[in-house]
């Protein structure tokens, strides 16, 4: 691996993250065993950082590094000094001060990953940094998408929704491209990041066109607070605009593969049957999700020697 | 940094000779007696005068930043007037007007007279800018004529801008009424198009998954304050220009209209967004730094006078405060100490300007800004100059710093020119 860390997929080496995938592989045939550990990591230590509230990242954290063998320890900021007044710094250099290997940080601060090993000399993975990026939920869809279909090339991926206030998409933009898949985004204007098509994608707000012309799409979930500021009119208006329905899928595109990072919003962003339906690969994606952060755990801390950022 | 009290008789020997106020330059030695300028150029003295070679170093008029912040009183960990003014020494600035932004508020003539006692105590001049509003507010205004009696040199309510656009025309129109050069200054950024927002708005935003604000942010609220100035015949100051599309506002208003002044930072001049793509939260500023076609505008209005000045808005903060992550860390950064060497340096080296024009922007232009004496080398006057070495390239580091707060995105840059001597109220201070 060239990285020492991995903080985000932007920039992130394509053969890189092509290990991760048949690493991934790897750790999911462990998964469907009987007894689904193995010692890789039998006497490294990894810390969950989680600033920000989280389930299924820091379970799937947690289990992958239980699957690995490795000692893992959970904070989480409710019971944490941070509380008390003490600094992101003081708190993470008294963590690292007890001899770790890892930290997995969740935190609500875009940058805070990066920030994070510039106090610390531990390998450090972003398990999502505010609205910034996400890496191992991005790694996880892709190796959804390769499960799926057997390639990414050429790949047309339609993200859906809420692109503004997502760490998802911009991880799942980077990394696809990277692999030469096709992007177009998808979702209210007002919830599209200025300039994005700068990044080599498409935007289009037709959600009848993205449905037909893609092969896959990952639905992004829509919160009710973004009424709150003028972003969007109603839960109703925004269904009707952008929902992925039955009759949609149906109508445009019956092959459609359906992702969602969780956790979902049903009968807003995505409708019930939909997202219970054969075509949708959601709990596929939560499986994948243990087999990738178990692949990025063992890829990052195995290395005898160090190595640098 | 050495301090010494000035000699009876000193001499500054050999040295280029700039006079920003009579626009000339020539070779030779200043006499300075008894601390009062006596002879310039070819000069006679005792041969027991104290000598400061200045053979390859420009002399000229110390230098002057209008836009200012040292936290004195209330915030003293970040810094004090006294640091501060170790701070501007170190960066050539002689005279400078602290804003008042402090905690209580300088909105009182008690509180003026406070930071003028306490600035008889300082190596430097420092003037204070009274608040517009009480508690900077943006409702009641303060007893500005009480506040200039005191010695008050203009009204602000620095980072907070006057929203209220009656507010902001009384506060203008009130003050028309005292002296003639006197300025209200309007901290220019339209809060509910800013929102949460902690950078300038586009693609770099974006990648960092930042809120940024779009350049109409400020240009908007740049357009209203002229309009606003322009209908109560007064003066009004425009701090800080971020964006092209302010300059343009200026300029155009600048034509029909001559109480319009405007000033540039350093920070603006040197920096685009892309330097922020490593979440450099010494970058984050108001109004933020916007892209690399705004930088070569403000350049431009700084060559056709559409900019008057550059002033640092030194703005001191503890690490701990810009440590925490881009998000939560507080606006502003140092700049007094860098200043001469990054503004050289990107004025001079890169864009072409002419060593004259380039001093005027941090001596005579804001002096006259502010109504300050303007022709000091004029015989008898007390010496306040600087000596500086306008070719030494060096980098900008943390001990290059004087301020309490090592806040300067500057730390690590090369730089281009360097203060050598500050000469001020009767001292002579060796950088």
């Amino acid at each position: 691996m060239k990285n020492k860390h991995l903080i985000g997929l932007e920039g992130y080496p394509k053969q890189d993250i092509n290990e991760i995938i048949e690493t991934a592989f790897s750790f999911k045939e462990v998964l469907e065993r009987p007894i689904k550990k193995v010692p890789s990591l039998q006497g490294k230590t990894i810390v969950n950082l989680f600033f920000e509230n989280s389930t299924r990242t820091r379970i799937s954290f947690e289990l992958a590094e239980k699957r690995l063998s490795a000692d893992s320890i959970n904070f989480s900021a409710s019971s944490s000094s941070l509380n008390k007044g003490e600094t992101f710094k003081d708190t993470v250099k008294n963590i690292e001060s007890m001899k770790i290997d890892a930290a997995v940080i969740r935190h609500s601060f875009p940058g805070s990953a990066l920030m994070l090993t510039n106090y610390i000399d531990s390998v450090v993975i972003n398990a999502g940094d505010g609205t910034h990026e996400h890496p191992t939920q991005a790694l996880l869809d892709i190796v959804s998408l390769k499960e799926k279909f057997g390639y990414i090339k050429n790949l047309k991926i339609g993200i859906i929704g809420d692109i503004a206030h997502s760490r998802v998409a911009l991880s799942n933009i980077y990394g696809l491209i990277t692999l030469g898949a096709k992007v177009t985004l998808c979702g209210p204007s007002t919830l599209m990041p200025i300039k994005i098509e700068e990044l080599g994608l498409t935007v289009n707000n037709n959600i009848d066109e993205v449905i037909e012309w893609a092969d896959a799409i990952n639905v992004l979930r829509i919160q009710r607070e973004r009424m709150n500021n003028a972003l969007i009119p109603s839960v109703r208006e925004y269904r009707k605009l952008f929902g992925i329905t039955q009759s949609r899928i149906e109508k445009h595109n019956s092959e459609l593969v359906i992702m969602h990072p969780g956790p979902m919003n049903r009968w807003v962003e995505i409708d019930s049957n939909v997202a219970d339906s054969e075509q949708a690969i959601i709990l596929d994606q939560v499986l994948n999700g243990v087999a990738t952060r178990m692949a990025i755990l063992y890829l990052l801390l195995s290395g005898t020697t160090k190595k640098d950022s | 940094m050495q301090t010494e009290k000035i000699n009876k008789h000193l001499v500054l020997k050999n040295a280029t000779i700039i006079d920003p106020f009579n626009s000339t330059e020539i070779n030779g030695d200043i006499y300075i007696k008894e601390g009062k300028i006596n002879s310039i150029g070819k000069a006679t003295y005792p041969s027991s005068s104290k000598i400061i070679d200045c053979t390859d170093r420009i002399v000229t008029h110390g230098f002057c930043d209008i836009h200012v912040h040292f936290r004195e009183p209330g915030e003293e960990y970040k810094e004090d007037l006294n640091s501060g003014s170790q701070a501007a020494i170190a960066g050539g600035f002689t005279r400078v007007c602290v804003m008042p932004n402090t905690s209580p508020v300088i909105d009182s003539p008690e509180l003026i007279r406070y930071i003028v006692n306490r600035s008889n105590e300082c190596p430097i001049h420092i003037h204070p800018i009274g608040a517009v509003t009480k508690s900077q507010k943006g409702k009641e205004l303060t007893e500005m004529k009480a506040m200039l009696n005191e010695g008050a040199v203009a009204f602000s309510d620095d980072g907070v801008p006057i929203e209220n656009s009656s507010v902001l025309r009384n506060a203008l129109s009130y003050s028309s009424m005292f002296y003639e050069n006197i300025k209200i200054i309007n901290h220019a950024e339209d809060l509910t198009l800013k929102n949460s927002s902690v950078m300038n708005e586009g693609i770099i935003s974006t990648k960092l998954g930042l809120e940024g604000s779009p350049d109409i942010t400020e240009s908007n609220m740049v357009l209203r304050d002229l309009e606003i100035a322009k209908i109560t015949n007064a003066h009004i100051h425009i701090p800080h220009v971020s964006a092209g599309k302010s300059v343009k506002h200026i300029n155009s208003v600048k034509k029909d209209y001559d109480k319009v002044t405007a000033e540039v930072t350093p920070h603006h001049l040197f920096f685009s967004d892309e330097d922020l793509q490593d979440y450099n939260a010494n970058l984050k500023v108001a109004p933020p730094i916007r892209t690399r076609d705004d930088r070569k505008i403000l350049i431009n209005a700084l060559k056709d006078g559409t900019i008057d000045c550059i002033a640092t808005d030194h703005a001191p903060h503890a690490l701990e405060e810009k440590e925490c992550g881009f998000n939560c860390a507080s606006f502003g950064m140092i700049g007094l100490e860098s200043c001469y060497g990054a503004v050289n340096k990107i004025l001079l080296k890169e864009n072409n300007f002419n060593v004259i024009s380039l001093l005027k922007l941090m001596t005579t232009n804001p002096r006259k800004i502010m109504g300050f004496e303007n022709d000091l080398f004029s015989k008898g006057k007390d010496a306040e100059l600087v000596i500086l070495d306008p070719k030494e390239k060096w980098k900008f580091a943390e001990k290059n710093i004087y301020s309490k707060s090592k806040n300067s995105p500057f730390i690590g840059e090369d730089l281009v020119g360097k203060v050598k001597y500050t000469i001020v109220k009767g001292l002579i201070n060796k950088i």
